[in-house]
């Protein structure tokens, strides 16, 4: 554990050129300058083994299924030369006790230097019954184990902004990471999975400058969320047109033409998923054929229906027009019946 | 909830609500009024009524050569942001999924950019209303709050859809958001102000046309 990672790299094999090479794709991912890239290999050498505690609470362990099977070889498998990952329920082999005790072990040892990694919203209605882990809420787990540490990533969109759990009408009090912690930067990373670059990124930022990277309104790395789907789509040549795909499966789909009109919300999605893709680049599920669902967002589930066009209203108006509707002619019947009664009166008085 | 939910949530179906309703009430609060009972025979030769109404709706879309060479500026730009107006409203694909997700109807796109060329055109005849609304003594005289609030409420659509557009002074969502509320004031003012124009101007071209008509007179 005190060992520093350039050694420890060595001992595995791992030249100071493939430490160089990995550092140079992590300053670009970050949108660093180039010359940090050295600077972050340096950074990256002289640290220490970094302790995580990974917690799962109201989460389906996609998050955890993207981190580790981004593609193979995998760079961000490098990553895990980097930390030691004390505590986490889907990887680790120890299991009920002995796993808490690990957990417990790992606070004490590298007390107010440990990053915690959420996953998952925390259930906080009736007390916090819906989700328990070790005889403890997620909440009390969550409290405990931030206490004396350093910075807590919250990885995807449950944990950043209450995801799933959290939708209408949130039967579970489900709530976001950032509602329970105080006092210790959290950074968000959402997604529905998150990029596996923007968790490897972020971690390599923390190790290599001991700084959080910059980020934006709602937490999110700059470098990873900084722009938007929209904006670095390869199909928005295809909007600027007027060209869209009206199906799933029609000619306009077929060429490739935008899917904006098939509730695509890369207009207000911000996330790295047009440039850096998933499995190894290969794709993106736009370049799938299916519009973006805006899962790096707040609140993704509740904006509407993931197939209704950004520009059309997230609610059905038509009752509401109607009941508007015949109350306008209703009033204006009146109106006009109360001018009529009006010159009348004023016929007889004349 | 963020801004733009609430824009695209309760803000657009409230406005939709005044609109609708608030348009309608003046519609027939107009039409159901007593009309004045014309006994005298029509003009020999003159048009059926509904002829009449027609006719004077389609020639007061042009002024009388008379007066054609001193409104010859307003003619033309008024005909250029009306024109730029249905453009942007009718030909942007945003737009028209809006409108069929309210009507059912639905018609091709035009380019995006073409319409924002078209929007940046109409900004452009706006701003000269208005200047013309504030240095024309009589016209600066015969302007009230309600002149300036209905010029407002439609030049600020425009900009901030343009702005949208263009990504140009804050993000996306935000001026997605702004434009969108900007739409729902739109609406809500429709119906009390000028710009009710847009659905009684026919009607009362109309009605002209049948009085004037009845009596041979050409307007």
């Amino acid at each position: 554990m005190t060992e520093l990672l350039g050694a420890s790299l060595r001992e595995r094999g791992i030249s100071r050129r493939a430490l160089l090479q990995y550092a140079t794709y992590m300053a670009s991912l970050l949108a660093l300058p180039p010359s940090a890239a050295a600077a972050m290999a340096d950074g990256l050498a002289k640290a220490r083994r970094q302790a995580v505690i990974w917690l799962s609470f109201q989460e389906c362990t996609g998050c955890t299924e993207s981190l580790t099977r981004s593609f193979s070889p995998s760079l961000e498998d490098l990553i895990f030369d980097f930390i030691s990952l004390d505590y986490h329920h889907t990887l680790q082999s120890a299991s009920g006790e002995a796993a808490e005790a690990a957990r417990r072990q790992s606070m004490q040892d590298n007390k107010g230097k440990y990053v915690v990694v959420v996953d998952g919203s925390v259930p906080i209605g009736d007390g916090g019954v819906y989700s328990m882990i070790a005889g403890q809420t997620n909440a009390a787990m969550l409290a405990e184990t931030v206490e004396h540490a350093a910075a807590v990533l919250a990885v995807g969109t449950c944990a950043a902004f209450g995801g799933l759990p959290e939708a209408d009408p949130n039967p579970t009090g489900a709530v976001a990471i950032s509602k329970l912690v105080s006092g210790k930067p959290v950074i968000n990373i959402p997604g529905c999975p998150p990029m596996p670059q923007a968790m490897a990124g972020t971690i390599a930022h923390i190790l290599s400058f001991g700084t959080l990277p910059e980020l934006d309104a709602l937490g999110r790395p700059r470098a990873f969320f900084g722009e938007s789907i929209h904006d670095r789509c390869y199909r928005r040549p295809f909007y600027e047109r007027g060209l869209f795909a009206k199906s799933f499966d029609d000619e306009g789909a077929r060429q490739g033409w935008c899917l904006f009109e098939l509730g695509c919300k890369g207009p207000v999605t911000y996330n790295a998923c047009a440039t850096q893709k998933w499995n190894g680049g290969v794709s993106f599920p736009i370049q799938s054929g299916h519009g973006c669902i805006g899962c790096s967002e707040p609140h993704f589930w509740d904006r509407g229906g993931l197939y209704k066009p950004l520009s059309a209203g997230t609610t059905d108006v038509r009752k509401v027009i109607g009941i508007a509707a015949v109350a306008g002619t209703a009033l204006g019947a009146a109106s006009a019946a109360l001018a009529r009664q009006r010159a009348a009166t004023n016929a007889k008085e004349s | 909830m963020d801004l733009l939910d609430f824009a695209r949530g309760p803000a657009l179906t409230f406005a939709l609500a005044i609109f609708v309703g608030g348009t309608l009430w003046r519609l027939f609060g107009v039409l159901l009024l007593p009309r004045l009972r014309d006994l005298s025979l029509p003009r020999e030769g003159a048009p059926a009524p509904l002829a009449g109404a027609l006719r004077t709706i389609a020639r007061r879309m042009w002024p009388r050569r008379e007066f054609a060479q001193a409104t010859l500026f307003i003619t033309l730009n008024s005909y250029v942001f009306h024109i730029g107006l249905a453009v942007v409203v009718f030909g942007l694909a945003p737009h028209i999924l809006f409108i069929r997700q309210l009507t059912g109807l639905s018609w091709p796109a035009l380019p995006s950019n073409l319409v924002f060329g078209a929007g940046v055109i109409t900004l452009f005849a706006l701003v000269a209303v208005l200047a013309r609304r504030l240095l024309h003594p009589v016209v600066r005289l015969l302007s009230g709050v309600g002149d300036y609030l209905s010029w407002l409420l439609t030049a600020l659509p425009v900009a901030t859809g343009l702005l949208a557009s263009g990504h140009l002074g804050a993000r996306y969502e935000t001026l997605l958001a702004l434009h969108v509320l900007s739409i729902a004031a739109f609406l809500v003012w429709f119906p009390f102000g000028k710009l009710m124009h847009a659905v009684l101007f026919a009607f009362s071209r109309g009605a002209t046309g049948i009085r004037f008509s009845h009596r041979g007179v050409n307007v």
